[in-house]
């Protein structure tokens, strides 16, 4: 089962979870007993968050959207499958992830062929690293705020797919390393080891560009640290 | 003093950790271990501040008009989608497709007029290349509906695309299995062009059966941004010439044959 954190904290947290499952069982019931407006519910429920999962994976927003489209389509044509289960959003969560890591590995292998002038890639334009927030625009910091977007994406680019779903739904969206390892089919043990290689991989790659405390280092954009080590492609 | 490894500092720091105690304790008295947890939590930290582009609270409605009339009339079975009329067209293009290969190469291997025996994979191109120029002409016919499309006026506020959706529907699940097979025949380039057609399918596909003009407009750019009219006439063309060029082979080879026995 997917463990958010926020969600386990207080005893009114809890019974909000439980009130939602109950209400997701009953959607599904009905959906299955022909109501297919029920379904409704359960999409207008579960869509951003399945979105945000979609998103940190894909990287960008149009894959994203076709994900969280695929993932309910998929819900509904399998969803006497789902049957007694306890919790749909976790089911979908998982259906959206496995169909996000085919889409991504198919991309990959589109985008090594298709390079547009310049070096740029196509989604440059809409991709999460330049989205990164800048608080305080000033010249110095978009120099080193473009410089930490470009190093991000080159480490992120260095993790394998299953890296990246490891690490998205590790530490970007707090789930349970069981629910990580029945996403890549592997053991739970297998799935802490591929959280901690794309953590390892991550840092080997960033550290010298982000400060201590999570902030980004001041230095002028032409006097960026050196080669950052495991860059491996 | 044994310091921390790097697996403990990130499990500790992802709770993921029996040892939490004795961890802790280590990381009272060892500042370097300290310092090290604490450039393990920077990077995750600067990653954490990446956001994610909002979707408002109608995102989850939206979702479901774009999905409702792609959802069979009953939830349940992965096997009932097979029962889908478009799944039969699909299902009719690939029967035709197996039949022609099937007749292609009993004519090609027990041919008795001296015609130099095609090997299977040779045939299965053949039928692949005119199948996938079929399905490219009538995909072609489509977008160009589309991107010449035009709102009838200022006082047109809705576009009625439905026709265009359901054929672009059905030429999903065509071009899937076209794709698939291009890909494993290795014509990465073919299956390259059928995967971007298969996104403005699906744009179109996902998109509500009544448009406003400033959404047909973004169709069209999406359109003309991936050139994808344009690739598909270069492709179909590539494939009506190999279908020419396989077409003439036999033909030449034929009258060279009568030829010789002329002789």
């Amino acid at each position: 089962m997917i463990r958010m954190r926020e969600s386990v904290g207080s005893t009114r947290d809890r019974e909000a979870v439980n009130s939602i499952r109950q209400s997701d069982a009953i959607a599904v019931e009905r959906t299955l007993a022909g109501e297919r407006d029920a379904f409704r519910v359960l999409v207008e429920r579960h869509s951003r968050q399945l979105f945000r999962l979609a998103y940190r994976m894909t990287g960008n927003e149009n894959d994203a959207e076709e994900v969280v489209q695929e993932a309910f389509l998929r819900a509904y044509r399998n969803l006497a499958q789902f049957g007694a289960r306890a919790n749909f959003g976790t089911w979908t969560y998982r259906i959206a992830a496995n169909y996000a890591i085919d889409r991504m590995r198919q991309k990959r292998g589109e985008d090594a062929r298709r390079i547009l002038p310049g070096g740029a890639s196509e989604e440059t334009e809409q991709d999460a690293m330049n989205l990164v927030a800048d608080e305080r625009p000033s010249p110095d910091r978009l120099a080193v705020n473009a410089e930490l977007r470009k190093k991000m994406k080159e480490a992120l680019a260095t993790l394998t797919w299953s890296e990246r779903t490891a690490f998205v739904m590790r530490h970007w969206e707090g789930c349970a390393i069981e629910e990580i390892a029945k996403v890549l089919k592997s053991t739970s043990g297998a799935a802490k080891n591929t959280v901690f290689r794309s953590v390892q991989k991550l840092r080997r790659a960033l550290e010298p560009y982000v400060g201590t405390r999570g902030a980004l280092q001041t230095k002028a954009a032409g006097a960026a640290p050196e080669s950052p080590a495991g860059t491996e492609p | 003093m044994n310091h921390l490894g790097e697996m403990e500092l990130i499990a500790y720091r992802d709770g993921e950790t029996a040892r939490r105690e004795a961890i802790a304790g280590h990381l009272a008295e060892c500042p370097e271990c300290r310092a090290e947890l604490e450039r393990i939590d920077a990077v995750l930290s600067a990653l954490n501040a990446m956001p994610v582009p909002e979707r408002g609270e109608d995102y989850g409605r939206r979702v479901w008009q774009q999905i409702a009339p792609r959802l069979p009339e009953k939830a349940g079975h992965w096997w009932q989608q097979w029962f889908e009329p478009r799944r039969w067209v699909a299902l009719g293009s690939v029967a035709a497709l197996v039949i022609a290969t099937f007749i292609a190469g009993r004519r090609t291997s027990h041919d008795g007029r001296g015609f130099p025996p095609a090997s299977a994979a040779q045939v299965r191109e053949r039928v692949l290349v005119v199948a996938v120029g079929e399905h490219l002409g009538r995909s072609e016919m489509v977008l160009m509906e589309l991107s010449n499309a035009e709102p009838g006026g200022s006082a047109q506020k809705r576009i009625d695309i439905s026709a265009e959706q359901k054929r672009a529907e059905e030429l999903l699940d065509e071009n899937r299995l076209y794709r698939e097979t291009a890909q494993r025949q290795g014509d990465a380039g073919l299956a390259s062009v059928l995967d971007e057609l298969e996104r403005v399918l699906l744009d179109v596909a996902h998109s509500p059966q009544e448009i406003t003009p400033a959404q047909l407009e973004t169709i069209q750019q999406r359109m003309e941004a991936r050139g994808i009219l344009f690739k598909i006439r270069v492709v179909g063309r590539e494939l009506q010439e190999k279908q020419n060029k396989s077409k003439a082979v036999p033909e030449e080879t034929g009258s060279k044959t009568r030829e010789r026995n002329k002789a």
